[in-house]
């Protein structure tokens, strides 16, 4: 009990020497903190980042080591992109591709078989020929009508269904566009395979281009000579392969997220795919018109795999010639058209 | 009516990580999704600074702006919410925000990634307040029981602030002031197009 009260008395007596020392001391300290480090002379600064780094990076303690990335203004960009200048391009592209075609039917109307129909018919494109061409077309509508929803979608059809019914039919257009793109890629790579040969560039081609194709003759008579492929449905041939790969190479960035790129890898991807989407489409508009109501007998080549000899004559002369060169010739067997 | 933020002062951040367990467990946020998390930039080397960081709650959000079905909804406090029931998971929202705040229950190949979540200023979404299925699908709602975000609420060093923007932004300037240093509220100038100035 003894030792009990002395402690007592002892305890603040000491408690009251170390307050001293303590008193004592601090000054000092704080006499070093003033005259040596300021805590934040050395501290990041957020702004200083952003303008030498463009976006500010740390580390993180969740498993999720991208998720380190602090801040990245490009959104922004995406953003501007996204919803200022894509509707905007795509908006363009497609009614400027439909009002020159109205023009031009209008001006030119249908390119009519001046011989008139032979009756003898010439094979054109085979099955498998057929078969890719079409795969790929009925792909590209899916993708093209599914793709214009990611733009136009929430601006024209959201209004009119309301956003439940837009948002069903958004999830089921997203899984369509997804799924449906593999037939694209694969349709694209057996039309490269097998046309590529016929649509590199020939002796024929600048005469094209110089009479335009015969395009804009209103008296229909230019029909300059071209082989199985004249110029323009070469320049057809290369915009749907090399604006299909280049839709395919970004657009399986966009399937696998994040496996090949990061965050502005993927935006970077989206102003690729969607840009070459909406020229694609316009391009495709131009050449769904030329094949059908555009020109009498153009349809048949692809929908029947024949054509009139006629309108081969006057559309495909030194083809037809090559044709009929190759089954006068030793190996008579009718080859489909090469 | 509030305009609320949230403001992260950086010099008082200790990284302890509360902020993100208080969030993950007061909404029951599904393994593999972070609505906040705490970012330490330059660390280990001298100047280094930790920056808790969830969604803004942007002005002119760029994910509503980005979303292709619109699903998303800025309430009378200024918290940009969601429906869940309208997103498509597409991502695009991931894309825009500066902050990498939307998160998504799948990796997403295929399109998979599932419903979009996201922080939501503890103030739910779209569904009738402090209900079972709100709770399901945003989380607690605290807002409506007049509580602020338990992240803020719960950190150690308050250095973490939310609430009205104003008043937070005060308490910042005080703080500032009072010590003698600051490094900004961080996130603001992306934000909300403005900083707090000290």
């Amino acid at each position: 009990m003894r030792i009990c009260a002395l402690g007592r008395l002892i305890a603040p007596a000491i408690a009251a020497l170390i307050l001293a020392f303590g008193l004592f001391v601090a000054p000092a300290g704080a006499q070093e903190g003033t005259s040596g480090s300021n805590p934040t002379a050395q501290a990041v600064n957020e702004q200083q980042l952003l303008n030498e780094l463009k976006k500010i990076e740390g580390r993180v303690t969740i498993p999720n080591t991208s998720a380190g990335l602090l801040q990245q203004p490009q959104g922004r960009d995406y953003r501007a992109f996204h919803e200022g200048a894509l509707p905007w391009i795509g908006g363009i592209v497609i009614i400027g591709m439909l009002l020159v075609l109205a023009l031009f039917y209008f001006i030119r109307g249908r390119i009519r078989t001046l011989a008139g129909e032979s009756g003898i018919k010439i094979l054109r494109f085979n099955t498998i020929e057929r078969l890719a061409h079409w795969t790929t077309a009925a792909a590209f509508i899916v993708l093209a009508i599914t793709g214009l929803n990611f733009i136009f979608g929430k601006r024209l059809l959201m209004p009119l269904i309301g956003p439940d019914a837009f948002s069903t039919w958004s999830i089921w257009a997203k899984y369509a566009h997804d799924f449906v793109s593999w037939a694209f890629m694969l349709g694209v790579l057996v039309m490269l395979v097998a046309w590529i040969w016929d649509n590199l560039p020939d002796r024929y081609d600048i005469n094209w281009l110089k009479t335009g194709g015969g395009l804009f003759d209103r008296s229909n008579r230019t029909h300059p000579p071209a082989g199985r492929f004249n110029t323009g449905q070469k320049l057809i041939f290369w915009t749907v392969v090399l604006g299909g790969i280049a839709l395919s190479v970004s657009g399986i960035f966009m399937l696998f997220p994040f496996a090949f790129t990061d965050v502005n890898g993927m935006q970077t991807a989206q102003y690729f795919h969607a840009t070459i989407g909406v020229i694609l489409i316009g391009v495709i508009i131009a050449h769904i018109y030329i094949g059908t109501l555009g020109m009498e007998g153009a349809y048949e080549a692809m929908g029947s795999g024949t054509v009139d000899l006629n309108w081969a004559k006057e559309h495909h002369s030194a083809w037809v010639e090559a044709q009929q060169a190759k089954s006068r010739g030793p190996h008579a067997a009718a080859e489909p058209a090469e | 009516m509030a305009r609320m933020k949230f403001l992260c002062d950086a010099d008082r951040c200790i990284e302890c990580n509360a902020c993100v367990t208080a969030c993950k467990n007061e909404h029951d946020v599904p393994w593999g999704i972070n609505r906040r998390r705490v970012v330490t930039i330059n660390d280990g080397k001298p100047g280094e600074r930790s920056v808790s960081m969830a969604c803004m709650h942007c002005t002119d959000a760029p994910c509503a702006a980005v979303c292709p079905v619109d699903c998303f909804y800025t309430t009378a406090d200024a918290v940009v919410l969601h429906s869940k029931d309208l997103c498509i998971g597409c991502g695009y929202c991931f894309y825009a925000c500066p902050f990498g705040a939307p998160q998504y229950p799948r990796v997403g190949n295929f399109g998979s990634r599932g419903k979009m979540d996201k922080c939501t200023f503890c103030a739910a979404g779209p569904e009738p307040d402090s209900t079972e299925i709100e709770y399901a699908k945003y989380g607690a709602n605290r807002l409506a029981e007049g509580k602020l975000p338990l992240c803020a609420e719960m950190c150690s060093t308050k250095s973490l602030l939310a609430g009205d923007g104003e008043i937070i932004a005060a308490i910042y300037k005080e703080r500032v002031t009072q010590r003698g240093y600051g490094s900004g509220a961080w996130g603001w100038q992306t934000a909300y197009r403005e900083t707090v100035d000290v």
